[in-house]
């Protein structure tokens, strides 16, 4: 057998865990200052940039995209290298995938504050960066696979499957969620409308959570806990079981953010169902991954890399526990809109991202700079910073999301909401916030100690940027027999072609059915599409991401009903919201039936300052909204693209368009002016406000239309 | 309401059904399979991380067998 000598690539490596740590401390800063804003409004600075609508998708695309997305990055091509014995296919591919991707990162840093936004969760940068993400991706799609046609290990380890299947299923929620048709330059509308986007953005939401924080993560806890442990994985057997049953299930699961919504009810079931099923799979990695440290415990107590691996581990049990749980319709009719869910997803990301990220990074960079930790103490110091604050940050917003929702339903003994004024359930749990702030602090101050302590260890070592290594070259003979697995594990294009089947199934049976729904439902008739003035001030509302805040969803319970003005959204009302708006948390009430209940002139006060319709509010205010003015010559551009997703408005309407918005226009002006507000007609306050009053209304028109 | 019009699509009820169906039969199938993989196999696999980086094999199972 000829033995080969290559060469591991350690630099690319290497310039991803740099991004990983810069990304991972702004990231976390951007959402230190958000979860401030949450009680002290003046930290949204009077800027527009800085408003908190605008800065949490960045804080959660940072964390998410940039943190994570890097940290992924970096293990992958660390481990994967190893466990093919071979270097990466091409480094030309590694390094415009490393900059193609930092690029993204940094588009997103100045688009989103700039409020350019498509406003659907995880998935809010604009359709040029939509693109260049595809690119990308693609560029480590073929570096990988390619690594993979090159090697000289016969057999595809797990935690190459768990890439894979990263890898394609990643690529496949993109592109089908990225459907969207362009206005300008940094401005589209969704392809789908209403049930039909929600469907397919929670598809994607909660696949994203699936294949972007968990399956590569998988990955990397099947690599790097044997190897920080130096023990073989607990059951071989067991992660094949997990393998697949993991990315076969997870992909039903979607349904589960939108209960009690529009949603079809068999769809929901369905997600529910799925949701329930995925707590076998995930504890079964789980306690594959935990069981891996049989016989090395004592080796836990003294290793912060171990340290780090094991809360990773249990938190990723803890969540997978809890997301079920969660999905569990009565649970959900309590937990969703609160701020449980957001306690819930920052277990995933503190704990299993955030420390499996930390332990991976204690292993690798003495291994890469071949010397030892700087400061071991400092390690541990780390450890218990950031545990403490992953509980003081989960822990208040159990409290604030049970307490808020109890609030919101409770009604008194003559049958009246108990509190009726919104944000008195909101007031009720400011130091609840201010709490999870405090965590959010400790966990960062961890950071900052582990960056200290990871370049003194690299300044105190030598950096390796190639590797050098030997194997016996895979010789090209056919290999018969072995079982069924083992023969795929030699096979990676028929492996990823059969993922890319068992991801599809669950797509496919959730989507197409809903998608039949377009042909088969008759919209309700009462509800037209947007006038051009509200067309105007929904982008508006979609730029400020006051979707971060209000939902539009109003559930078909009492207490919502109650407090929403009487009708619970029906699925018939959004066919023309591209993209939806329903929202996924409630820091302010909902407001799909805002419309008609307040006068313009609370909405024009209100909005530019909140606490003087509202004391006490922590709404931030929008004076910019006063001085800036909507562009006009938008307004043809907007109409025609709607028109092309399929909105009826008239042919050559976006001609007489502008005419139209201008008599709205002036309608509100002068509706203001009778309160002694005087404002210009083109101001964006005036599209805000039509959008805010058209909200709902469709139906309180004409409610023999709703049947 | 939305359920009312959607209904009108013929037999949604058999969605869900193959659904729980097709993973019903993939569990079993993969079940079936993964009580067949030989043990040798199971032993090489699991050790595919361990081996040392610069390519030399190492196998930890008959360590772990003392203890
Ligand atoms: C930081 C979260 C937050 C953001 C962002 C936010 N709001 Fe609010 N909003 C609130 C809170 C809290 C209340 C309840 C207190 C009050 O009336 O100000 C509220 C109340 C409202 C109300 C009154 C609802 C009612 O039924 O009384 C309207 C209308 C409103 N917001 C519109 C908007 C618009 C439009 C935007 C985006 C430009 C926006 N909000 C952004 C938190 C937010």
């Amino acid at each position: 057998m000829e033995i080969q000598q290559f060469k591991y690539d350690n630099k690319i490596v290497k310039y991803f865990i740099i991004a990983t740590v810069i990304f991972g401390l702004v990231g976390m800063l951007v959402g230190l200052l958000i979860a401030m804003q949450l009680y002290m409004p003046e930290l949204n600075l009077g800027l527009q940039y800085t408003s908190f609508g605008r800065l949490r998708p960045l804080h959660t695309n940072a964390v998410i995209f940039a943190f994570v997305g890097n940290a992924m990055f970096a293990g992958v091509y660390y481990s994967m290298q190893r466990l093919l014995k071979t270097r990466m296919f091409n480094d030309s591919l590694s390094w415009i995938h490393f900059w193609g991707w930092q690029l993204i990162i940094v588009a997103a840093v100045i688009t989103l504050p700039l409020g350019l936004t498509t406003s659907k969760e995880y998935a809010e940068l604009e359709w040029p960066i939509d693109i260049a993400i595809t690119l990308i991706w693609v560029v480590f799609g073929i570096n990988m696979i390619g690594t993979i046609l090159k090697r000289r290990e016969r057999h595809m380890y797990v935690a190459i499957w768990f890439y894979i299947a990263t890898f394609v299923t990643v690529a496949v929620l993109h592109v089908v969620n990225s459907f969207e048709i362009p206005v300008t330059m940094f401005k589209s509308y969704s392809w789908y409308a209403g049930v039909q986007d929600a469907l397919v953005q929670w598809w994607y939401g909660h696949n994203a959570v699936a294949f972007f924080l968990t399956t590569p993560f998988l990955g990397l806890m099947y690599y790097f806990l044997p190897k920080a442990a130096n023990r073989p994985v607990y059951s071989y057997k067991l992660s094949i079981i997990h393998f697949w049953s993991l990315i076969f299930i997870y992909i039903w699961a979607g349904p589960h953010h939108l209960l009690y919504t529009s949603l079809p009810n068999w769809a929901q079931s369905l997600g529910v169902v799925f949701s329930i099923m995925l707590i076998a799979p995930s504890w079964g990695g789980m306690l594959n991954g935990l069981m891996t440290l049989r016989g090395a415990w004592d080796r836990v107590r003294e290793d912060p890399v171990l340290k780090f691996m094991v809360v990773a581990v249990t938190a990723y049990g803890m969540a997978t526990l809890e997301g079920p749980l969660l999905s569990i319709k009565s649970v959900n009719a309590i937990a969703h809109f609160t701020d449980w869910i957001v306690a819930h997803v920052h277990v995933g990301a503190l704990g299993w991202n955030g420390f499996l990220i930390f332990g991976m990074l204690y292993w690798l960079i003495p291994r890469m700079w071949g010397t030892k930790l700087y400061s071991k103490k400092l390690a541990n110091t780390h450890f218990w910073l950031g545990t403490l604050g992953i509980v003081v940050y989960a822990l208040p917003l159990y409290v604030a999301g049970v307490t808020q929702s109890l609030m919101w339903k409770d009604f008194n003994a003559e049958g009246f909401l108990e509190y009726p004024n919104f944000l008195e359930t909101v007031t009720q749990i400011i130091p609840m916030y201010m709490m999870r702030s405090i965590g959010g602090l400790l966990y960062l101050i961890g950071a900052f100690i582990m960056t200290y302590n990871l370049i003194k260890t690299a300044k105190q070592g030598a950096f390796m940027a190639n590797e050098s290594a030997e194997a016996p070259a895979l010789e090209k003979k056919q290999i018969v027999g072995g079982h069924w697995h083992s023969k795929w594990e030699r096979k990676p294009v028929f492996f990823t072609v059969l993922v890319l089947i068992a991801i599809l199934i669950g797509g496919i049976v959730e989507m197409v059915p809903t998608f039949l729904i377009k042909s088969n439902v008759p919209t309700i008739a009462s509800v037209q599409p947007y006038t051009p003035l509200e067309l105007h001030g929904r982008d508006i509302y979609i730029r400020e991401g006051c979707v971060g805040c209000h939902s539009q969803m109003v559930r078909p319970f009492r207490s919502e009903t109650e407090r929403y003005g009487g009708e619970y959204s029906k699925a018939g009302e959004f066919v023309y919201d591209h993209p939806f708006l329903w929202g996924s948390k409630r820091t302010g009430p909902d407001l799909h039936r805002i419309g008609g209940k307040y006068s313009h002139a609370w909405h024009y006060q209100h909005m530019l300052d909140p606490t003087i319709t509202s004391p006490g509010s922590i709404m931030p205010p929008y004076p910019w909204l006063f001085l800036q003015s909507i562009d006009m010559n938008k307004t043809a551009g907007k109409i025609s693209a709607l028109r092309r997703v399929g909105v009826p408005y008239e042919q050559g309407y976006e001609n007489t368009a502008n005419d139209d918005l201008q008599k709205q226009a002036r309608e509100i002006t002068d509706g203001l002016s009778v309160d002694g507000i005087s404002t210009s007609p083109d101001a964006e306050i005036v599209a805000i406000i039509a959008y805010l009053q058209r909200l709902g209304t469709d139906i309180k028109v004409d409610p023999t239309a709703n049947k | 309401m939305f359920k009312h019009y959607f209904e009108q699509v013929h037999n949604v009820a058999i969605w869900p059904i193959i659904s729980l169906s097709i993973f019903f039969l993939f569990f079993v199938g993969l079940i079936i399979y993964v009580m067949k993989i030989k043990r040798d196999h199971v032993h090489y696999m699991q050790d595919l991380p361990l081996a040392d980086d610069n390519g030399q094999e190492l196998s930890i199972h008959d360590e772990l067998k003392n203890l």
